[in-house]
């Protein structure tokens, strides 16, 4: 079973990968934006968006939704960043998991955008990029992780 | 200027120990090279030609002595004893070592500096007027907003790995020092109908490969909105930037692409959603960045008297003389003066400072002008608040050092990146272009006659010598294996913003000096009483000085 990084602890995915060639998702996988298009009931789903995929699609549904997943093809496309933000923004609650190829150093900017769950195709670095949700204490900017900007936070 | 408390010096000191952390990693192979591009870039570093280059962010220009002794220091200690003024602001470092970056971070971070997204896909350091806080046509002190936005740009989770590079400039005055119309967002601060102060918001400017001018998205924001607003552009921009072509990457494509109507509409709508939320700046908070840039202890000088003084100084000596009426403006404050001293004495690389002259720039800047210094985009440095009973003992030092060469504003005030001599991306090498031309027109009274005239050379397509806003622009291309220079006339970066036209086919190295000369010369025939070499062109167009340059030698 593939691990991942879940609110701070390395644990099993439950999941099962997306099947993009199938027209609708088998029973525990992560439904692709299509196939969970197409799914009648919504409730308890998992979904992966790709790059260009936005999450307009899923507000209407969020709080039916367990997982959304956004992948990152190649580490340098921060599109995933704005969804993720724009997923929480919106009021999503459950697991929202980046996967594919971002990497340790990007880890901290991701929680921040509401990530909770990360997935790196490359397992081994796991424990180690851990480490690396340390790297910051403060931040200037309110995000997902900390709404209110340094400015409405600076004590002299 | 701008002092750190304990909550900015905790994320610089941490952006250290996290960068510091990735070399380590990515010298024992833990990290790819491809992994460690965008780190290093986002902490400045370049590879290039010779060596890696360091970019040291400046914020919006401005220094104090201890900083630029910190920096002659590092320049010692891990490079050759001088550093390089860009023309975004910033401080370049051409020869440090890969493994001695994070220490020359650490360094920088002792005296509140860092190089952090210098370089890189991510917004990068906000550039202001040089003249900021004391010049004469001021509207409002551009500074505040400045390091508002850097406090807000400055590891923004969202926006470090956008399509492209995106650059901010702000711009408080009735003359546009900044080349606002010539970045991702260029920010104006203007009165609305009631004279209430707030802000204009551009997109889409740039050079590059493709220039363009910035277009309003939005005429007078309240500036407590300035965050929001800002959120809601970069939000579009890397949702909806173009990702599969780098040279279609930048913000001016998507505005181009989508037209300025629907992108204000897909910000407007973006910004719905942040509008009033937390990243409202508040009163306080504008109060507090304000109280960083309040005016200095001035004295209070009968300008008069000042003036009278200075004058018969001038007369005694007129080499002085000739140095005050070109290098020096008015200041706000009666009995001051803004100095700029010129970083483009001939036959040395445009923007080079040596340690010692760092030094001494701190020294001087302690002696005579409140400790502080601003570099400027033309690659000169500034001191801003110089008495007038100062200016001859100043222009004395700076002589020595040879730091008072008297043509800011004119032909020989070349803006010229590093070029092929340094830079991995150039097509040409551009210092000895410069050195050429400056060597060519070595007789000033020639070079004043000409008026001012901004000459601005690139070695390579990303324009970092800003050549299509100089008023002679000069392009390094590559024609099969060689060098060649492409010339363009009537660029502008003042508020009448305008890109050069490219004058015909492309001239070898050799011939530069004469084919400036042709340009200037024709210009000289062409003008009328006291009109500028910008003008002049825009009356005849690009024809007669095609003629002029391209006639076959009978």
């Amino acid at each position: 079973m593939p691990r991942l990084i879940k609110r701070g602890v390395i644990t099993e995915d439950p999941w099962l990968p997306a099947n993009p060639a199938a027209d609708t998702a088998a029973p525990g996988h992560i439904c692709t934006l299509e196939q969970w298009q197409r799914l009648v009931e919504k409730s308890g789903s998992a979904v992966q968006l790709e790059p260009g995929q936005e999450p307009l699609p899923l507000f209407d549904d969020l709080a039916k939704i367990l997982l959304v997943v956004i992948n990152f093809p190649v580490f340098t496309d921060g599109r995933g960043f704005s969804y993720g933000r724009d997923l929480r923004e919106h009021g999503y609650t459950g697991e929202l998991r980046a996967a594919g190829y971002f990497i340790r150093d990007q880890l901290t900017y991701l929680s921040r955008c509401g990530f909770d769950a990360f997935q790196l195709t490359d397992e081994s670095g796991l424990e180690a990029a851990l480490d690396s949700f340390q790297d910051f204490s403060e931040h200037y900017q309110a995000a997902i992780d900390q709404p209110l900007p340094l400015f409405r936070r600076r004590l002299p | 200027m701008y002092v750190y408390d304990h909550y900015d010096q905790k994320i610089i000191d941490e952006r250290v120990a996290q960068f510091r952390d990735q070399t380590t990693r990515f010298l024992a192979g833990e990290i790819t090279a491809e992994q460690f591009l965008p780190l290093r870039l986002q902490n400045g570093l370049y590879v290039q030609r010779l060596a890696p280059m360091l970019r040291i962010a400046v914020p919006y220009g401005l220094m104090n002595s201890s900083q630029l002794r910190k920096l002659a220091e590092i320049s010692r200690s891990y490079d050759k004893g001088y550093a390089h003024i860009s023309t975004r602001q910033n401080v370049q470092l051409n020869w440090p070592k890969l493994e001695e970056v994070p220490d020359i971070l650490a360094a920088l971070a002792s005296v509140q500096m860092h190089a952090i997204q210098t370089s890189g896909n991510c917004i990068r350091n906000t550039t202001t007027d040089q003249f900021a806080g004391v010049a004469c046509d001021e509207l409002e002190d551009p500074r505040p907003y400045c390091e508002i936005i850097r406090q807000w740009s400055t590891l923004h989770p969202e926006f470090a790995f956008l399509p492209r590079k995106f650059k901010i400039a702000v711009c408080g005055s009735a003359q546009d020092r900044a080349a606002i119309h010539h970045h991702d967002i260029g920010i104006e601060l203007v009165p609305d109908r009631d004279g209430e102060i707030g802000l204009k918001i551009l997109v889409g400017g740039g050079l590059g490969r493709t220039p363009a001018i910035g277009s309003t998205v939005c005429d007078w924001l309240d500036k407590k909105h300035m965050l929001t607003y800002l959120e809601a552009i970069l939000r579009v921009y890397n949702k909806y930037g173009r990702r599969d072509n780098k040279f279609k990457a930048r913000v001016k494509i998507l505005v181009k692409a989508m037209g300025v109507d629907a992108f204000r509409q897909a910000v407007e709508k973006e910004w719905l959603a942040l509008k009033d939320g937390p990243t409202t700046l508040t009163e306080q908070e504008l109060n507090r960045a304000k109280s960083f840039f309040r005016s200095p202890n001035y004295q209070v000088l009968d300008g008069e008297v000042a003036l009278t003084a200075l004058t018969s100084q001038c007369a005694e000596n007129p080499i002085f003389g000739n140095w005050v009426k070109r290098n020096t403006e008015a200041h706000r404050v009666p009995g001051y003066r803004i100095v700029t001293i010129s970083l483009k004495a001939t036959g040395y690389a445009p923007g080079d400072v040596t340690a010692e002259q760092l030094e001494l720039l701190a020294e001087l800047a302690d002696n005579f002008s409140f400790g502080e210094i601003r570099s400027t985009h033309q690659q000169n440095m500034v001191l801003a608040d110089v008495p007038l009973s100062g200016l001859y003992a100043l222009w004395q030092q700076l002589q020595e050092a040879g730091l008072a060469t008297p043509n800011i504003g004119y032909l020989t005030d070349i803006i010229c990146c590093p070029g092929g001599d340094d830079c991995s991306l150039a097509n040409a090498k551009s210092l000895p272009v410069a050195e050429a031309i400056q060597a060519r027109f070595d007789d000033l009274d020639y070079v004043y006659d000409l008026g001012p005239l901004e000459l601005n050379i690139s070695g390579c397509m990303n324009a970092c010598g800003h050549h299509h806003i100089g008023h002679i622009g000069v392009l390094g291309v590559d024609k099969k294996g060689q060098e060649y220079y492409q010339v363009c006339l009537g660029g502008s970066q003042s508020k009448d913003a305008s890109i050069g036209n490219i004058l015909g086919p492309s001239f070898r190295q050799e011939d530069m000096p004469d084919v400036i000369e042709k340009i200037v010369s024709a210009y000289v025939s062409l003008r009328g009483e006291e009109e500028t070499f910008l003008d002049t062109y825009r009356r005849v167009g690009i024809e007669p000085f095609k003629e002029r340059v391209y006639a076959q030698a009978d």
